[in-house]
């Protein structure tokens, strides 16, 4: 169970991972994680919360760290009505679950920034506490639900060698 | 109907057929990674999984970001890279060769039918010789050396089509920033990209790159076009090998299962894009007396042999306005060379051009030499996000080739063909 966060803005890579600290280990580049548009996240989040995000999410450069930052975080999903293909390819590979939002965010006026929810992972459904309510979102395909559950794709194959 | 995406895809996962939206494991014919992505970053995680390169045969090393070096760390990564190429028993390893999606073309290393990756986001550049091709994190790209192998979610396809043909001095780069402004940043939603029409198939081979180069801009995984002849001469020049079936990778017309959008290339102006987006195009006209400090024609996207051709069909006879320094980083020593023999490179000297290595140079803003405080650039590059070329207050504006020579010449934003028409 975690707290709602909810950007109404694009999300991009640098906000995300600013350039500035990009040569900065990770602890420090999370410090800065999204403080350009919402400065108090970095000092508040809590593991367990969720980032809940519009279109696009995470568009920008390659780099890696966009996503490494929120797990480090402690961010227990990233859901969004779309994100940007390599931002979503990196969050699995580094183990943080996406889940694409599969409706329209203004149907749902619960979905406040700062509401108790938690996700469903494996039943792909996102957890609105304080109403006693279910919202589907769209299940990740298995194949990448395994690449996730297994922690991202380097424990996922230390796995796969060990096995074979 | 089956999209040439999905053929790639379907072949390159040993499957019949792919749907929109199914997620399959892709067997890699070729993995491209350079000195910045590569080595320094894949070394410890193949350590950690005890594993060496899957096939050192299928894996291209290019080193074009730290080049030159210039400090202990730089030469560090080159030892390192170098260390590692050695280690792996890579063959195929193009040292200060020039910028890695130039440089594995140019050496035959990429042929219709193919599914490559690469370490960095200009990958889709491979797309123009109807290869499947696209870039990755470092840690995937671990993940492809360790196995050979890498997961996709088969794209739909959007069509790009370009009808009729360009009026002179109008290129690629032009189609690609008018292309950027229409859909905008990100507009190409991860989905499989195709190029079609006239203008298109008029391209020579490395212009060709540059509209698959610039899928990345567009947001889109794969920039595809299907090859043809100049593809196949391009291919045998470079000493790669065919394969017999290469006529089969087409595009159909009607084949996209995505958006369709068409554009007249017959009414196309020069382009440039304002500062701080690719999606930021207008006409050159809309910038008229705008004047800039810096005029250059540098990295994968605009310094090929045709960019360098470009700029002196503009430069020849005439000289850099004062005022203005005009800055040329051949993207490849081949292409370099090329332009020495014909005579290019030295009309590019005799206008006043200042020659840069053969690197990713100020277009990565790797190296020392950077745009200063708002200093304002027009550049033959293919993005000008805030700060990536240096300060982060200075501008850069991007346009072909012929814009940014003619715009040295006269010392702000220039549409070439007032220059060259009257």
């Amino acid at each position: 169970m975690g707290r709602l966060w909810k950007f109404e803005e694009t999300i991009d890579t640098d906000v995300l991972a600013p350039g500035p600290y990009m040569n900065s280990p990770l602890s420090e580049l999370a410090r800065h994680c999204l403080e350009a548009v919402r400065p108090e996240f970095a000092t508040s989040v809590k593991v367990g919360d969720v980032l809940l995000a519009g279109e696009n999410m995470g568009v920008g450069s390659s780099r890696e760290q966009a996503a490494e930052v929120l797990k480090y975080l402690g961010i227990q999903a990233v859901v969004a009505t779309s994100f940007a293909g390599i931002f979503y390819r990196n969050a699995i590979n580094l183990g943080l679950p996406v889940f694409v939002f599969p409706s329209c965010l203004a149907d749902f006026p619960q979905l406040k920034d700062g509401a108790q929810v938690s996700v469903d992972f494996d039943g792909a459904k996102l957890r609105l506490i304080d109403f006693d309510r279910d919202i589907n979102l769209e299940p990740l395909p298995n194949f990448l639900r395994d690449l996730v559950a297994d922690g991202g794709l380097v424990p996922h194959l230390e796995k796969r060698f060990a096995v074979s | 109907m089956t999209t040439l995406a999905q053929k790639l895809i379907a072949e390159a996962a040993g499957l019949e057929n792919v749907a929109v939206g199914d997620v399959v494991v892709c067997h890699v014919s070729l993995a491209m990674i350079h000195d910045s992505g590569g080595p320094r970053r894949v070394k410890p995680i193949l350590e950690k999984l005890n594993r060496k390169v899957w096939d050192a045969e299928r894996v291209v090393v290019v080193t074009d970001h730290y080049v030159p070096v210039f400090d202990d760390e730089t030469r560090a990564i080159q030892k390192l890279t170098r260390d590692w190429v050695y280690d792996q028993e890579i063959k195929n390893f193009y040292e200060e060769q020039g910028i890695c999606h130039v440089v594995v073309p140019e050496n035959g290393h990429i042929v219709p039918g193919m599914f490559c990756v690469g370490g960095d986001s200009h990958s889709p550049t491979g797309g123009a010789f109807g290869a499947y091709m696209f870039g990755v994190g470092a840690t995937e790209m671990a993940g492809v050396l360790a196995t050979g192998e890498i997961w996709v979610k088969v794209p739909k396809t959007i069509m790009i089509e370009w009808r009729n043909s360009l009026s002179p001095l109008v290129t690629a780069k032009d189609m690609m920033l008018k292309t950027c402004r229409s859909i905008g940043l990100g507009g190409g939603r991860y989905q499989a990209i195709q190029y079609a029409g006239q203008a298109v198939y008029n391209l020579s081979m490395q212009e060709r790159m540059t509209m698959s180069n610039m899928a990345a801009e567009l947001g889109a995984q794969a920039g595809l076009i299907a090859p043809d002849e100049i593809t196949a001469g391009y291919i045998k020049n470079a000493g790669g090998r065919l394969p017999e079936v290469w006529q089969s990778y087409r595009i159909e017309t009607q084949g996209a299962d995505g958006e369709v959008l068409r554009f007249d290339a017959a009414s196309l102006a020069p382009q440039i894009a304002a500062p701080h987006s690719p999606a930021n195009a207008d006409d050159a006209e809309a910038f008229r007396n705008i004047p800039l400090d810096i005029a250059y024609i540098g990295a994968c996207t605009g310094a090929k042999y045709v960019d360098l051709k470009a700029a002196a069909t503009v430069l020849s006879g005439r000289s850099v306005a004062k005022g203005v320094t005009l800055k040329v980083a051949p993207a490849s020593l081949l292409d370099q060379k090329q332009a020495e023999a014909d005579g290019t490179m030295q009309i590019l000297e005799e206008a006043g051009a200042q020659f840069l290595p053969t690197s990713c140079g100020i277009c990565a803003g790797y190296g020392t030499d950077r745009l200063l405080e708002d200093q304002v650039c027009l550049s033959s590059t293919a993005r000008n996000f805030r700060g990536r070329m240096g300060a982060t207050n200075s501008k850069v504006y991007l346009a072909s080739p012929y814009t940014v020579a003619a715009s040295a010449i006269t010392g702000e934003m220039t549409d070439p063909r007032h220059l060259m028409e009257g």
